[in-house]
């Protein structure tokens, strides 16, 4: 048991969770009071000691899986039943509790089946997605809700759709732990494990990802607004308080030994934000422009610019109470920021400052969003320059890898130049940014 | 003190109370127990952090003690204060009693100094430690650590007895690397529908048991939305509270339309959810 503690902690601390010296003591000595055969309490008890951010949960779950398998229930059985009655039996399934032991053990018996395909010459491997393929579970979604309408169906298909996904993270289980007993589980635990949401890739997000990160904006804007406003108060002192004052001073018989200053007024800038709304940059996009507006407390106005090859305001579409999937719908069917479709910074630089110069004052921050590959456009970086000497700060933020500036089309030193570029390819370095730069004041 | 003998009779006592666990509710707060270290419950508003507290004080029969955080919470109302008006009366009644004035009876407890004193069983809830400012942190981080507290007039005190802890929050901010080490941690967040199901029937009696699964599954509906405010347990509470109020034995269309005030509180999340279930 302390040899696979001490690998299993190990194998944690390499996938990227930071487990301390005395945390993992904490771990240990918490076996000592647990029974090891109930591997649920286990499992909750290294969660307890060792996991302390709800984003590598998830991560912490697939190496634990790893480490310490099931072993409670001998093999699947065996299953050659005809394919369409085990379409049924899933049906049977999804359309229950999850949580029944007979849903993994089934899930199980369907990785035995349908698993193993060729993964080269000569070599056998185990997969997800020849078992998806073959019970194809999506289909019976229509059989399970039949024909309700409205609420009822409403709810059912909630029920289904989170059902499928528990359906297939218990194969992709399966079939890890099978990789694992074949080959090892040190060659698994790698790639295994994704990384947190907040250090995916914007750019190479899927559309339930962008939607799980949309959902992590208004915790993530109320964390950095208590961030920022703390950084704005402590930057100031003011004028004295009094009262404060005199009320401590009591302490001391009566002599003001510590004087207390009141917060002066936070000094909050203007936001002005140019996106990109292209296909290339739409997911980073989005999520940025819908933080800054989640954020418009912390500003004393917010702007937003949109374009592909040409550019309009959208402030309106993101007006307070407004319900965010819709802005970002109208935004992109009603704004006029689109001709050709092909981006093309150079002249939405030169749009922008036609028609919109007027929104950049000495107190505005410029913030503009995109990966700076304009279609070997020319890049009109004196236009860039104008603007960004009017504002009082202006950052430019690139959801590309630095690695991938000026490869191609990108013409991103050409900008970087001139205006502060930062590298932004996941939320975190994004929350970084704003809490760290002058763009929050 | 043995605060629970296993995890499982953890689940018993705390369902005693009213409260259901599950596994990792269950087993962080044993081995808070055992290892006498404090439970950080962090997780979104109405899942049952606060309340969490208040059953294992009650399964246990403990006193609860209960530290609410806020911006500007200071040592002086977290720890101890000494009651300055009753010191100033007292020397201006008699010039020689400066040595006296730094005794007991001119203390003001706060909860911290409280619990640790107590020598009674004792729940130390330190309820949404995110509110505080980071440095309150400082201080729980050091009276978390031995459980003693110096008052340069008074000397040391020591607890006799450790309290259980409690933390909560919201993560409107991260609390520090430390003082997250120095806990258990619990995430606590909206539940299954099976599970959200069986705390509607404990937490609302008479209300049917066809209502709470309707319940429970509408409210993983309304989850699933992308809404400013998902609604919490105390949410589900409350709505099955409403029906059973008004009488109603099925969670139909038009009842959610009537009583979907209860769960969403912003004008924007009705309308996405009326629209996306189809109501009007
Ligand atoms: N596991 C549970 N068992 C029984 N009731 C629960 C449970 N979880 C939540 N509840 C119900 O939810 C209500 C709200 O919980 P509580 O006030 O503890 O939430 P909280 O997490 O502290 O929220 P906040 O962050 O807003 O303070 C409780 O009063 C109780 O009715
Ligand atoms: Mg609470």
């Amino acid at each position: 048991m302390i040899d696979r503690h001490i690998g299993f902690v190990h194998a944690l601390r390499e996938t990227g969770l930071p487990v301390s010296l005395a945390e993992g003591l904490d771990a240990a000595n918490a076996l000592r009071h647990l029974d090891l055969a109930d591997r649920q309490t286990l499992r909750e008890a290294y969660a307890a000691t060792l996991v302390k951010r709800p984003q590598h949960r998830e991560g912490f779950d697939v190496l634990f899986d790893l480490w310490f398998p099931s072993t409670t229930q001998g093999p699947p059985k065996h299953r050659d039943d005809d394919p369409e009655d085990l379409r049924t039996e899933l049906a049977g399934l999804l359309a229950g509790d999850p949580g029944r032991p007979e849903f993994r053990a089934f899930a199980q018996a369907m990785v035995e089946r349908f698993g193993q395909v060729q993964a080269g010459p000569g070599r056998q491997s185990w997969f997800s997605f020849p078992v998806m393929r073959a019970l194809s579970p999506q289909t019976l979604i229509a059989r399970l809700l039949g024909e309700r309408g409205g609420l009822p169906e409403k709810i059912a298909r909630q029920r289904v759709t989170t059902n499928i996904a528990a359906f297939e993270a218990a194969v992709a289980a399966d079939v890890r732990r099978r990789i694992a007993e074949e080959q090892g589980r040190e060659r698994i635990t790698r790639s295994a494990v994704k990384p947190p949401i907040d250090r995916r890739d914007f750019l190479r997000v899927t559309k339930a990802e962008l939607a799980e990160m949309r959902r992590e904006i208004h915790p993530l804007a109320r964390r950095l607004a208590t961030r920022l406003s703390m950084k704005h108060k402590k930057g100031d002192r003011g004028r004295l308080d009094f009262r404060r004052t005199v009320r401590a001073s009591l302490q001391s018989g009566g002599v003001p030994l510590t004087t207390h200053l009141k917060p002066r007024r936070p000094h909050k800038p203007e936001l002005v934000v140019l996106t990109d709304a292209s296909d290339s940059v739409a997911g980073f996009a989005q999520f940025t422009l819908l933080l800054t507006f989640a954020l418009r407390e912390q500003f004393t106005k917010v702007r937003a610019f949109a374009f592909v090859d040409t550019v309009d305001e959208i402030t309106k579409y993101f007006a307070p109470g407004t319900d965010v999937l819709d802005a970002i719908t109208r935004m992109t069917t009603e704004a006029d920021i689109s001709r050709f479709g092909r981006t093309d910074y150079g002249h939405v630089l030169r749009t922008f400052e036609e028609r919109h110069a007027s929104a950049l004052t000495p107190k505005t921050s410029l913030l503009i969003l995109g990966d700076a590959r304009s279609n070997y456009q020319p890049p009109n970086t004196e236009i860039l320059k104008r603007l960004t000497e009017k504002v009082r700060h202006a950052y430019w933020l690139n959801p590309e890898p630095r690695e991938q500036w000026d490869t191609g089309d990108s013409v991103a030193s050409g900008y970087a130049a001139i205006i502060s570029m930062h590298e932004c390819r996941n939320v975190h370095q994004l929350a970084a940014l704003i809490e760290n730069t002058d763009v929050g004041g | 003190m043995t605060w629970f003998a296993s995890p499982s009779e953890a689940v018993t006592r705390l369902r005693q109370t009213g409260y259901l666990s599950d596994d990792a509710i269950a087993t962080s707060v044993f081995l808070a127990g055992v290892l006498q270290k404090p439970l950080l419950a962090e997780g979104p508003a109405g899942v049952g952090k606060t309340q969490l507290a208040k059953a294992i004080a009650e399964a246990t029969g403990s006193d609860l003690v209960r530290l609410q955080c806020y911006e500007g919470l200071d040592e002086a109302r977290a720890l101890y204060e000494w009651n300055y008006k009753k010191q100033l009366l007292r020397i201006q009644a008699d010039d020689d009693a400066w040595d006296d004035i730094f005794a007991e009876e001119f203390l003001l407890e706060r909860p911290l100094l409280k619990a640790i004193r107590s020598d009674r069983p004792t729940v130390l809830l330190i309820d949404e430690t995110d509110k505080a400012d980071v440095e309150v942190e400082g201080l729980l981080l050091e009276i978390l650590s031995d459980f003693q507290v110096t008052i340069p007039e008074l000397g040391t005190i020591t607890a006799t007895r450790r309290p259980f802890v409690v933390l909560t929050s919201n993560a409107t901010r991260e609390l520090s690397e430390a003082l997250k080490r120095r806990c258990l941690y619990l995430h606590l967040d909206y539940p299954t529908p099976e599970r959200e199901r069986d705390i509607v029937l404990a937490q609302v009696p008479g209300i049917a048991e066809t209502v709470a699964e309707q319940l429970a599954r509408t409210a993983a509906t309304l989850r699933a939305l992308e809404l400013k405010k998902s609604p919490s347990i105390a949410e589900t509470v409350d709505w099955a509270h409403t029906l059973l109020a008004l009488g109603r034995e099925v969670l139909d269309e038009q009842t959610v339309s009537e009583t979907l005030g209860v769960v969403l509180k912003h004008h924007s999340d009705q309308q996405r959810a009326a629209k996306e279930l189809g109501l009007r």
